[in-house]
């Protein structure tokens, strides 16, 4: 028995755990389908911290946390804490400034509420477009993580893959809308987690003999040398002409900046902020925030150890090693064209080194954690385990996207603007026919993915931050603030955030290298500047034009404290 | 007995000063700790981590959690002291 078990095939492996949780999140979303709107976008208000809390964490963590952030880390070094502390200090922000009171304030999204306290439709259309444009530059990027884990475990093309997780997504999110996707997501969570855990902590045991990951980065290695691991990698990436790994080479400003950026956007991105648009009470958004950051810093805590060990293991694995001795999942990977060899000097070794006219290998940030298990020469079932985990962590982010495309076409669009008269029914089925519109569009993206894709998506934190933030902070802290403010507010920042993207990343309105960035700031840390321009744009505007209606005055102080949240 | 609005105003008050607390050490673990003073930090060294480096990579989400658990426990208190709870 123990041998037939241990003899099965990555592939035989994968296709088990593929079929048996995609068979869990479809009968899962059977059962909990949605009845009405309220079910269908905040799953009727009801779900309980903890069941947010993870669903949140699955929603939050997208192909990008799972496959590529270690993987950019290990390759960043020091740097790579901008992504660590960036997505997950933004919750605190979340959890003490916007959470309690948005759902204090009780609508379903967050044009309602930029809608509504700034007593404009203008105000909801901008809210709007900020969503749309949000969600979609993400989305496209969950379709291609769908993509690529299809294309190398299952051996089928990356298109097929792509198909077959856009029917899973539509249906279970046109089903299900948001009570549907919770729960899923729930489940997702538990794939995703156990995952990402059960090879990262095989290898720290390899590697120092220490089962926990966080501090099996900080140990010394199990070969007997008594060096650090952290010691050890700085003296190879010295050696190899790269930077120490503890050390970084981003500016101190530039990692200041983008830190901000992702922090800020985090707490401004529309699908993180609706999910607490789902809880009963204010006390069960704040406590469900805490539960939701929890989930998440167990994943991103050992990110960077899962870094470190693979960094190590990679480079000792092929530095200056001759290529016809690599192992299989050297070969495997090159036929995907994430890992490419060529031999520049013609001696039959592989030389890793940082100078890019020598470098003889390329390798992808997205195959570190899908080929990490494979190379620590972990058994079959946990190679497998991680492209389950991969395909969990894009498909409940992709889902809770959709849903706010959704959401926003059919509530704040058709329903808020368009036709006030529509009865609930027309509307879930506009709901739902909105959603399956934004899967084909998603997954059009994800086959033929535009180039600027993966640039997009760093930068959809940038837009966020620069827009939606200052709009709901100073409407919530601010009384005073009126609709010019906020509009004004809001449009200026995010124009200068797509100015400055499209001059230093797209290279228009005269383009410019990193010597001509403002203040020494990357286009992925300007989502700071553009914030503080909204906020120094809006309350000045705010100061010279008339203030708010009473009764605007009067929402503000009763989102302020708790109590009967009123509904629809 | 305090007048509803005087209430709120009060409360509201209380919640303000818990955030620029929570927000001033929220500030100095990550920013501070993990990058301004990073190089300071760097010098000290526990197990196999650079302090700045480990502040930067891994206590700063630690403190985070730790600072929305505390804000829900300062809240909840608030809330039973003026009679906010649900």
């Amino acid at each position: 028995m123990m041998s037939s078990f241990s003899s099965m095939s990555v592939q035989v492996w994968t296709y088990i755990f593929v079929a048996v949780s995609f068979a869990l999140y479809i009968g899962i979303a059977i059962w909990s389908r949605a009845g009405s709107t309220k079910e269908f976008y905040v799953a009727g208000g009801g779900v309980s911290p903890l069941a947010n809390g993870m669903a949140t964490a699955a929603d939050w963590m997208s192909a990008a946390s799972f496959i590529s952030m270690a993987g950019i880390i290990s390759f960043m070094g020091y740097d790579g804490a901008v992504y660590l502390m960036g997505w997950t200090g933004g919750y605190v922000l979340l959890a003490l400034l916007l959470a309690p009171y948005l759902r204090k304030f009780g609508k379903f999204t967050v044009p309602d509420f930029i809608g509504d306290r700034y007593y404009s439709g203008t105000a909801r259309i901008v809210a709007v477009l900020c969503a749309l444009i949000v969600s979609f530059t993400y989305v496209a990027g969950q379709m291609r993580g769908v993509g690529v884990v299809f294309s190398r475990f299952l051996e089928v093309d990356i298109n097929t893959g792509v198909v077959i997780g856009m029917v899973i997504v539509l249906f279970y999110a046109v089903l299900g809308g948001m009570k549907g996707i919770t729960y899923t997501q729930v489940a997702q969570y538990c794939v995703l987690i156990f995952a990402f855990m059960v090879p990262a902590i095989f290898i720290s045991i390899q590697m120092t003999g220490n089962p926990v990951p966080q501090l099996g980065m900080g140990s010394t290695l199990s070969d007997g040398s008594g060096v650090y691991l952290l010691d050890k990698l700085n003296g190879l990436s010295e050696e190899l002409g790269f930077a120490r790994y503890t050390e970084g080479s981003k500016s101190m400003i530039d990692v200041f900046a983008i830190t901000v950026a992702l922090m800020v956007g985090t707490a401004g991105l529309p699908h993180v902020i609706v999910r607490f648009f789902t809880v009963p009470r204010v006390r069960d958004a704040r406590k469900s925030a805490g539960l939701a950051l929890l989930f998440i810093v167990i994943l991103y805590s050992t990110a960077p150890a899962v870094s470190a060990f693979a960094r190590t293991n990679l480079i000792e694995t092929v530095s200056g090693r001759p290529y016809s001795e690599m192992p299989e999942w050297f070969t495997n990977w090159e036929t995907t064209g994430l890992l490419n060899f060529t031999d520049k000097n013609g001696d039959g070794h592989i030389q890793y080194i940082a100078d890019k006219e020598h470098n003889e290998l390329d390798i992808d940030n997205d195959i570190m954690v899908l080929a990490n298990p494979e190379i620590a020469r972990l058994p079959n079932w946990v190679v497998a385990l991680v492209a389950a985990g991969g395909l969990a962590a894009a498909l409940s982010t992709a889902a809770g996207l959709l849903l706010v495309i959704s959401t926003s076409v059919a509530h704040d669009l058709v329903k808020k603007q368009l036709k006030p008269g529509m009865s609930e029914k027309n509307e879930l089925w506009v709901a739902r026919g909105s959603a399956a519109c934004a899967v084909i569009i998603a997954a059009y993206f994800g086959i033929n993915p535009p180039g600027f894709v993966a640039a997009v998506v760093a930068l959809a934190f940038g837009l966020a931050a620069a827009s939606f933030f200052p709009a709901i902070i100073l409407g919530i802290f601010y009384k005073r603030m009126n609709k010019e403010g906020a509009v004004s507010g809001m449009v200026t920042g995010i124009l200068l955030m797509l100015f400055y993207m499209m001059k230093f990343k797209f290279d228009l309105f005269g383009g410019g290298t990193e010597a001509d960035w403002w203040f020494g700031i990357s286009p992925e840390g300007f989502g700071m500047v553009a914030m503080l321009v909204n906020f120094a744009v809006a309350l000045l505007v705010s100061r010279f034009t008339p203030a708010p209606p009473e009764n605007v005055q009067e929402i503000v102080e009763n989102i302020r404290v708790p109590g009967v949240i009123r509904s629809e | 007995m305090m007048t509803s609005k005087r209430k709120s105003k009060a409360y509201w008050k209380e919640n303000v000063q818990y955030l620029l607390v929570l927000l001033l050490i929220w500030f100095l673990v990550s920013y501070g700790a993990g990058i301004l003073f990073r190089d300071v930090l760097d010098t000290i060294r526990i197990g196999g981590f650079e302090l700045g480096f480990w502040f930067a990579q891994q206590g700063s989400m630690y403190v985070f959690v730790v600072l929305i658990f505390v804000y829900v426990r300062l809240m909840n208190g608030l809330d039973r002291k003026y009679g906010y709870d649900e």
